[in-house]
């Protein structure tokens, strides 16, 4: 199966080549708490042992949005809008040093979390949809993205061992309630609703995480498996 | 579009009043004497800048000492810090009817990050929320004489700055003044696309200052009448009675002068 050119998601970047990227860009995204860093983890050591190099890339990682991101979420007075300003030029910084040079390099990217994120969480902040897309424009249409779907009576157990409700990720911000839980589920069950149709539009593989972590990272494989055999057919060519 | 806030007039009680101009133009030499002089009436006046905010302020200084950002990144900063300033410095006193001066507004993303290479739609969607001035003053100089103003004032032309980013040259100068020249482009060609008001930055200080006041007295006069009733009342008051008050004034004061 030969790869389909790589694409922009919007319009792009401008002064940017993207005609020959041998590598290929693998998204897991997914809600708070779902559990994808352990399912990256595993998925990463595993494309390694079949012998292809992994590039692993995240939401608010970049070096220079990190700090500032998290001093920013420690403050609780910054606009829906202000924040996906925020994420952008962390994703900016992330695709133009990191990731676009590894894909050039023949690299697996695996990503923890896309511009999907950003999307979900100003919808439900009621931002008009068409800015944060136009925003994100910029970002490179992934080679595959891998949506990790659970129902909110999974999630909501898996959050409280996991970090615990925090004020963001249940979405504090817009007053859904007069205590986290209740907040956290009603923000949640939004997010996935916005994940939920999504996934129609954009086409993500949708991977049921609901059951133990090992069928879901089976299943993952499975779909990852088919794009590591495209790499290795246009090596043999 | 909905989107498009920024060609509407903002619904707000308060006026906006901007500048732009590329480095050197002397547009905040005007704001500034500007601001003194509507201040001095007794105008409740709120000033913001350009890349102030506490939020990116030290991401961005440290991306330009690294080199490190790209054409998006540093577009994306700058309106990160804007996008602050609107929330906390912009809106807010606009809402509390408040005379809001700005120097540099979204035009300078406008012109200087697409001067860098990005796309005037996605820059300009970035920005569509931001409210419309209702004075947006345009200080309009050529590349020379931006260069050789900056040059006389500076030692050395700092790397964004002379666009050495982009420019494909390693020389300073070479780079700033091109760079500069792009921009203007960029300006020159959003005067009809916003209605811009122009100022020809060339003339004296002097001069350039009458005519900002007679413009703003002329589009937000009706304001200005309203928004320090009491002092100029009170002054008008004052001047019409007999004038040997301030006079006798002026002569307290300056006997307790002495006398300290």
């Amino acid at each position: 199966m030969a790869k389909r050119p790589p694409r922009w998601l919007g319009q792009g970047l401008s002064y940017a080549e993207i005609d020959d990227l041998p590598g290929r860009m693998i998204v897991l995204e997914g809600t708070d708490g779902v559990g994808r860093s352990a399912q990256i983890e595993m998925l990463s050591a595993w494309i390694e042992s079949q012998g292809f190099g992994v590039v692993s890339t995240g939401w608010t990682r970049s070096r220079l949005m990190g700090p500032t991101i998290e001093r920013a979420k420690s403050g609780h007075t910054l606009d829906a809008r202000t924040f996906s300003l925020l994420y952008a030029a962390d994703f900016a910084d992330r695709l133009e040093l990191q990731i676009l040079p590894a894909l050039r390099a023949g690299f697996v990217v695996v990503a923890d979390r896309y511009v999907y994120t950003a999307f979900a969480r100003d919808a439900v902040r009621g931002a008009d949809p068409r800015w944060v897309r136009e925003l994100f424009g910029f970002a490179l249409e992934p080679d595959l993205v891998i949506y990790l779907d659970v129902d909110i009576d999974v999630l909501m157990p898996r959050i409280l061992n996991g970090k615990g409700c925090t004020y963001w990720e249940s979405g504090m911000d817009l007053k859904l309630a007069d205590n986290i839980y209740d907040s956290c589920v009603a923000y949640q069950t939004q997010i996935l609703e916005e994940f939920g149709k999504m996934s129609k539009e954009y086409g993500f593989d949708v991977v049921n995480a609901s059951g133990p972590r090992e069928n879901t990272q089976r299943a993952i494989r499975r779909r990852v498996q088919k794009v590591l055999d495209e790499i290795a057919a246009a090596r043999g060519a | 579009m909905p989107l498009q806030n920024y060609v509407t007039p903002h619904p707000y009680p308060g006026k906006l009043i901007i500048v732009e101009g590329i480095d050197g133009s002397g547009k905040s030499t005007q704001l500034d004497l500007l601001r003194k002089f509507l201040e001095s009436e007794g105008h409740p006046v709120h000033f913001t800048e350009w890349n102030s905010s506490a939020l990116v302020k030290d991401t961005t200084k440290k991306g330009k000492k690294k080199k490190s950002l790209t054409p998006t990144t540093f577009s994306i900063l700058h309106c990160c810090d804007f996008a602050e300033r609107l929330a906390y410095s912009i809106i807010p006193p606009l809402k509390g009817g408040m005379l809001v001066l700005a120097d540099r507004y979204m035009y300078t993303a406008f012109a200087r990050d697409v001067a860098r290479g990005v796309s005037r739609k996605w820059v300009r969607n970035m920005y569509s929320y931001a409210p419309k001035p209702d004075i947006a003053f345009y200080f309009q100089i050529t590349p020379e004489v931006s260069v050789q103003r900056i040059l006389s004032g500076r030692p050395q032309l700092k790397y964004y700055e002379a666009g050495l980013d982009v420019m494909e040259t390693d020389d300073p100068v070479e780079s700033f003044s091109r760079f500069q020249g792009r921009i203007v482009g960029e300006y020159d060609e959003m005067v009809d696309e916003f209605g811009l008001t122009v100022i020809d930055g060339t003339r004296p200080i002097f001069t350039q200052q009458q005519e900002m006041r007679a413009i703003v007295d002329e589009k937000v006069g009706e304001y200005l009448e309203k928004s320090a009733p009491p002092r100029r009342a009170a002054a008008s008051r004052r001047s019409s009675r007999k004038k040997a008050a301030p006079a006798k004034k002026t002569t307290r004061r300056k006997t307790s002068k002495t006398a300290g």
